[in-house]
């Protein structure tokens, strides 16, 4: 197990009290995995994912553990984080167009980064150009400042120089969402491609697009308003899904090929509850069409075919 | 009817506008009532320019834009408030539609000052409860609240029963559903297709080529400011004829089939790079793609 992560809770404080934005997560991502995490906007997949690299001062950890190849992380130790970040887990920000520092040469920037981590640039560097060319940059990249690449170009010298030290989790968020589709392709493959190159053992990719995680996760989780409510390998999550949400959330896609006349669509009603004040038992109640006296209790998230987790009750 | 006739647009960049940029180049194209037109292209092809132009927010450098036979350019006063009745645009971010300390029955209250004066209260509550039902949006969670109280789809909403206040007869709606959540995205676009069935022409600018396949009649593909391939939607899609159209349906993401093999490089053949604009053959009854 690569990554494991026990019953992981953080909340915002804010003047009006604790918004619970991730509330009480539990998974796993094996070695050379690249797991999914889905969900609509405000559902914690950012937060999610940030809490395990770095979390900002208004966030807090109220229980749960997060372990990395057996070694318990300390999340809320932003200092002690520090020897972690970069070498053992790295991130490729949301808006990596905007990650480069515009003063800075790319090549500057990476040494200074390097440097920062103890690594003689010069020892990297082949290796450095090696990446690039495999992205199809090539290393005049470095003499250039970020305001000469475009977006495509930096995206993918972010995603190099994120994953240059070989890191054990990387963590996409939403690195796809503001590409053109056939950047995005590129951009996807790429991942894929480092991962087999064993450049990063575990991935996790967060997105809202179902599509693209089809594409390249070998599994994914969907989140709900703080929640899990399932995880199992893509195939199934696409094909077979079981908790009521993702059935709704993949029909409402439409695909090249549906079209209006011929096959309406319809979109799940309503929206997400508040996670200042969430409601209690399962917090998808109001917008199921299968809600059940039931639901009033929340629904653990259990495991009901080997490898595929739900949380509902019409599925136990 | 609203027409295109070789449409360019030069924007003057730089210090001093010293350098010019092509955005759009000879466009020509129509919308018909009762017809969804959906104009694809990745960023920085020019269509939200074309949407601009259409709504004269942007003036045209060359060709002409006309509307049941007169040119949008020529309007004055009047005559303009006489065509924003009947054309209007919805655009992507509608959390930056709106004003934010104002209300929504504010927004409202600016329309019927501008346009409907004359009417008594009684029937414009009524006027605003039809366009509001149009939309189906319940007036009791909407009205009376901050933009910040409702969601994206419900705004998005809001702003097309603000269009439809005005009786318009065409709509451009550009990006109007990439800020949504998935989950609400597809009841906006299905709006559409309600409206479209009650004569309304809508011009849907979009990136995303399954959504314009889902709603639109016929579909264009714009390439850096040019037209590269115009068709019913069925034909455009199940025999593209331009290799950029080919290019990008196979880089879109399915849910269900995975891309096939082969790393993809975007063809490099810019058509109009140098001031030629290419001819667009007709390949197939209707469908026509750059040669």
């Amino acid at each position: 197990m690569s990554v494991q992560v026990d019953n992981l809770r953080v909340y915002y404080r804010t003047l009006r009290g604790d918004v619970q934005a991730v509330d009480g997560v539990s998974f796993a991502i094996a070695d050379g995995e690249i797991m999914g995490l889905a969900g609509e906007s405000g559902c914690g997949k950012t937060t999610l994912g940030k809490s395990l690299i770095r979390m900002d001062a208004r966030m807090r950890r109220v229980e749960g553990r997060v372990a990395l190849d057996h070694v318990e992380l300390p999340l809320d130790d932003t200092r002690a984080m520090n020897k972690h970040r970069f070498k053992d887990i790295s991130l490729v920000p949301q808006y990596a167009m905007s990650a480069l520092t515009p003063t800075r040469k790319v090549g500057k920037l990476i040494e200074e980064l390097l440097e920062s981590r103890g690594v003689g640039f010069a020892t990297v560097r082949p290796e450095l150009e090696r990446r690039l060319s495999l992205v199809g940059l090539s290393r005049d990249v470095l003499s250039m400042y970020p305001i000469e690449l475009s977006g495509g170009m930096k995206q993918r010298t972010v995603m190099v120089l994120s994953t240059l030290l070989n890191p054990a989790l990387l963590i996409a968020d939403e690195i796809t969402s503001a590409l053109d589709v056939s950047t995005q392709k590129a951009v996807a493959e790429t991942l894929v491609e480092f991962r087999d190159r064993g450049y990063v053992k575990s991935m996790m990719v967060i997105t809202h697009d179902l599509a693209i995680l089809y594409q390249v996760a070998d599994s994914i989780l969907v989140m709900y308003a703080g929640k899990l409510a399932e995880k199992a390998p893509a195939e199934v999550i696409i094909r077979s899904p079981l908790h009521p949400y993702t059935q709704l959330l993949i029909s409402s896609l439409p695909e090249v090929g549906v079209t209006y006349e011929e096959q309406r669509l319809t979109g799940i009603p309503g929206r997400p509850p508040p996670l200042l004040d969430p409601p209690t038992g399962c917090r998808f109640r109001d917008r199921c069409p299968l809600a059940f006296d039931k639901c009033v209790e929340e629904p653990p998230f259990v495991e009901v075919e080997p490898g595929h987790h739900v949380a509902c009750w019409k599925v136990l | 009817m609203l027409t295109l006739e070789q449409v360019t647009k030069v924007y003057k960049v730089g210090t001093f506008g010293g350098k010019r940029l092509t955005a759009v180049r000879g466009v020509s194209f129509e919308v018909k009532p009762g017809e969804v037109v959906s104009l694809i292209g990745e960023s920085g092809s020019g269509k939200s320019t074309v949407g601009r132009m259409i709504l004269r927010l942007t003036p045209v450098t060359e060709g002409s834009i006309t509307f049941d036979g007169v040119d949008v350019a020529d309007l004055k006063r009047r005559r303009v408030k006489g065509y924003y009745r009947e054309v209007q645009g919805v655009f992507q971010d509608p959390f930056s539609s709106y004003n934010p300390i104002f209300k929504v029955d504010r927004v409202f209250g600016m329309i019927r000052s501008a346009y409907f004066p004359e009417l008594s209260s009684a029937d414009w509550q009524r006027k605003l409860q039809a366009s509001l039902q149009d939309v189906s949006l319940e007036p009791a969670h909407v009205l009376n609240k901050y933009p910040h109280q409702l969601s994206g789809g419900q705004l998005q909403r809001l702003l097309i029963a603000r269009a439809l206040l005005l009786d318009i007869k065409y709509l451009v709606a550009d990006e109007i559903i990439s800020m949504l959540d998935a989950s609400t995205r597809i009841d906006v676009l299905n709006l559409l297709g309600e409206l479209k069935a009650r004569g309304l022409g809508v011009l849907f600018i979009t990136h995303d080529l399954s959504l314009g396949h889902y709603i639109s009649d016929t579909t264009m593909i714009l390439r850096k400011g040019v037209l590269v391939e115009r068709g019913p939607t069925e034909r455009v899609f199940a025999n593209p004829r331009h290799p950029y159209t080919q290019m990008l349906l196979d880089s879109v993401p399915q849910l269900h089939t995975k891309w096939s093999g082969g790393r993809s490089a975007p063809a490099d053949t810019a058509e109009g790079e140098n001031g030629v604009v290419p001819e667009l053959v007709e390949v197939e009854p209707g469908h026509f793609a750059a040669s």
